[in-house]
């Protein structure tokens, strides 16, 4: 069963559309990163998943079940929160557990100790939520949603709030859990840590999504760009500008940067050579998942033309 | 253990008993007949002229019933919206709607808890005042026989389990100003404006009573279901009141309910 497909999902607020025909599909055992800039629709379309939401326009299944029409039941196996987790600020971190696992049910009530071990706030558990830092909540938002034993977790921006040594503990755990097969949603702002962690991407700008599927698979439809130092950085800026194969010459640094594929690439190489530069450096750049973001978000390119832009 | 109504109530106790406002509530409801014995223990005279007034003095037993009297025009509607306007709102206000709501329990049945250990804290409001009255009143005045509506003397035994009655009998109109409460709770989404609201109703009924004079209509108005209990101060026990307060309220509190649980299962959870 598909953990999450989405299809067509639309959710307006007055002319505003939060969501415009949003497709998703998570799969099974995947860590599934959902990004976009802040007001994109990301947590608009994570409480839509979550049923908390009813769309305008278009469906959501989760392992199969319409959150929309079959809840509580659609959300068996699902466990997570949308936006920063609240509790009772009355009530212990212990007692806010035990509430929320009483109504979970089933076996949730004997989880509650493990679950306050596992995000490391066991000593902490009898304080008042009241007390609690912003860090210490986002990691008894992710204990609540253990709770549930689920087999997939949606986190919205689980690292929020968390200090250094909290968000290498979070992304550990996060591992940790989708090595043990649970599958993950993720949303975060976090591009190197979506880049470390997640399998799949999504990316979503006003509303829309403009790119989703393997990381690697974002990676490799982006044009290949390459690095190049010389004995004669000015000669070979004019040789580039000059070669109608490459493409976005610029300087950064000490370096040129540009673009072009390997046969212009090796082609320059022994202009270069012949000219009588010598190359210190002419080496691939990978694009980083915060470059290929902001291509994606900012200028608005659908991801089949991204050579075009970079 | 598959959850119910019965888990979401026993939680919406415990929170209740973990929350301040709750004590001013009960707080509030208990230190009301101390203060009206200890008024009328500093001067002479007194509200004889109220139900059962005619037995201050002489005994405790009627102090709480009639220390209700005074309350029924405002203050038992005020400690009652107190707890039913927030019941629901302070969980969209807290942004905590949507950590219940992506559990097991379906919406209605956590509205249903809500809803049953609101009235439960109206039976202990007025538990609080019956009790804290019979000790005050007893200390003051002693356990002496009672002089009913109709000048027949009960003895204090009887009069005590009419006193326990005709709590219960208030409690159902004031059930239903909580269920009203409770339904601003879920539509205004704002504590202040549905306990405001919900004073307002009361307000807008007892202005409907004293300005309106059609006499059949004060009968089915809610306000005056608060003095349906009168009716078993009498000899013998005068059942029309009590019924009719029985239906009316019943009438006053499904409406406001009915629509609270149907926006309540259907809303959106967005920033809250």
């Amino acid at each position: 069963m598909v953990p999450v497909e989405a299809r067509g999902l639309v959710k307006a607020y007055g002319r505003i559309r939060a969501v415009d025909h949003v497709d998703l599909s998570v799969h099974e055992g995947d860590i599934y990163g959902f990004l976009g800039p802040n007001g994109a629709g990301k947590t608009t379309a994570m409480r839509i998943l979550l049923g908390l939401l009813r769309p305008d326009e278009g469906e959501v299944r989760v392992f199969g079940r319409d959150p929309q029409r079959e809840l509580p039941r659609a959300l068996d196996g699902v466990g997570g929160f949308v936006e920063t987790p609240h509790f009772y600020p009355y009530l212990t971190g212990r007692s806010n557990l035990e509430l929320l696992a009483a109504f979970d049910g089933g076996d949730a009530p004997s989880r509650v100790g493990a679950v306050l071990e596992t995000v490391g706030l066991q000593g902490r558990a009898g304080d008042k939520v009241g007390g609690y830092s912003q860090g210490m909540r986002q990691r008894l938002g992710l204990a609540a949603s253990l709770l549930r034993n689920p087999r997939l977790l949606v986190l919205d921006e689980p690292t929020n709030g968390l200090d250094p040594g909290g968000i290498r503990d979070m992304r550990d755990l996060i591992t940790e859990l989708a090595a043990q097969g649970m599958t993950i949603f993720l949303s975060s702002h976090l591009l190197a840590e979506v880049e470390e962690l997640c399998t799949r991407v999504s990316v979503i700008r006003e509303g829309r999504i403009v790119y989703e599927g393997a990381l690697a698979d974002l990676h490799a439809s982006s044009a290949p760009r390459y690095r190049l130092r010389t004995s004669d950085q000015e000669t070979a800026r004019r040789r580039l500008l000059d070669d109608p194969a490459l493409r976005d010459v610029e300087t950064r640094g000490d370096d040129l940067v540009f673009t072009a594929d390997e046969a212009a690439v090796l082609a320059l190489s022994k202009r270069l050579v012949e000219a009588g530069l010598g190359i210190a450096a002419l080496v691939p750049e990978t694009a980083t998942l915060e470059q290929l973001f902001f291509e994606l978000t900012e200028t608005g390119e659908h991801p089949h033309r991204l050579e075009a832009v970079v | 253990m598959t959850p119910s109504t019965l888990t979401a109530y026993r939680w919406e106790v415990r929170k209740l008993v973990a929350q301040k406002r709750t004590y001013i509530g009960v707080g509030a409801s208990a230190l009301l007949p101390v203060i009206f014995v200890s008024v009328m223990a500093l001067q002479t005279g007194g509200p004889y002229d109220v139900p059962l007034g005619h037995n201050l003095r002489h005994t405790g037993i009627a102090l709480a019933l009639v220390v209700l009297t005074f309350a029924s025009r405002f203050g038992a509607q005020l400690v009652t919206a107190l707890v039913a306007g927030d019941i629901v709102a302070s969980e969209s206000s807290g942004g905590t709607l949507k950590m219940i709501f992506t559990r097991s329990l379906g919406r209605g049945q956590i509205l249903a808890g809500k809803t049953l250990a609101t009235f439960t804290y109206v039976l202990v409001l007025l538990l609080a005042l019956l009790v804290a009255g019979l000790v005050s009143g007893g200390i003051a005045w002693g356990f002496n026989p009672v002089v009913d509506l109709t000048g027949t003397r009960l003895s204090a035994a009887h009069a005590l389990g009419l006193a326990f009655a005709a709590l219960g009998v208030f409690a159902i109109p004031l059930a239903a100003v909580a269920a009203f409460g409770i339904f601003l709770s879920v539509v205004t989404r704002n504590s202040a404006a549905a306990i405001v609201g919900t004073l307002v109703y009361e307000l807008v009924m007892e202005a409907i009573v004293g300005l309106v004079h059609v006499q059949w209509l004060h009968h089915y108005m809610l306000s005056a279901q608060f003095d349906a209990w009168h009716g078993l101060f009498q000899t013998p026990v005068f059942w029309a009141p009590v019924v009719r307060c029985a239906w009316v309220s019943a009438l006053f509190a499904a409406v406001p309910l009915a629509a609270a649980f149907a926006i309540f299962k259907r809303r959106d959870v967005a920033g809250e």
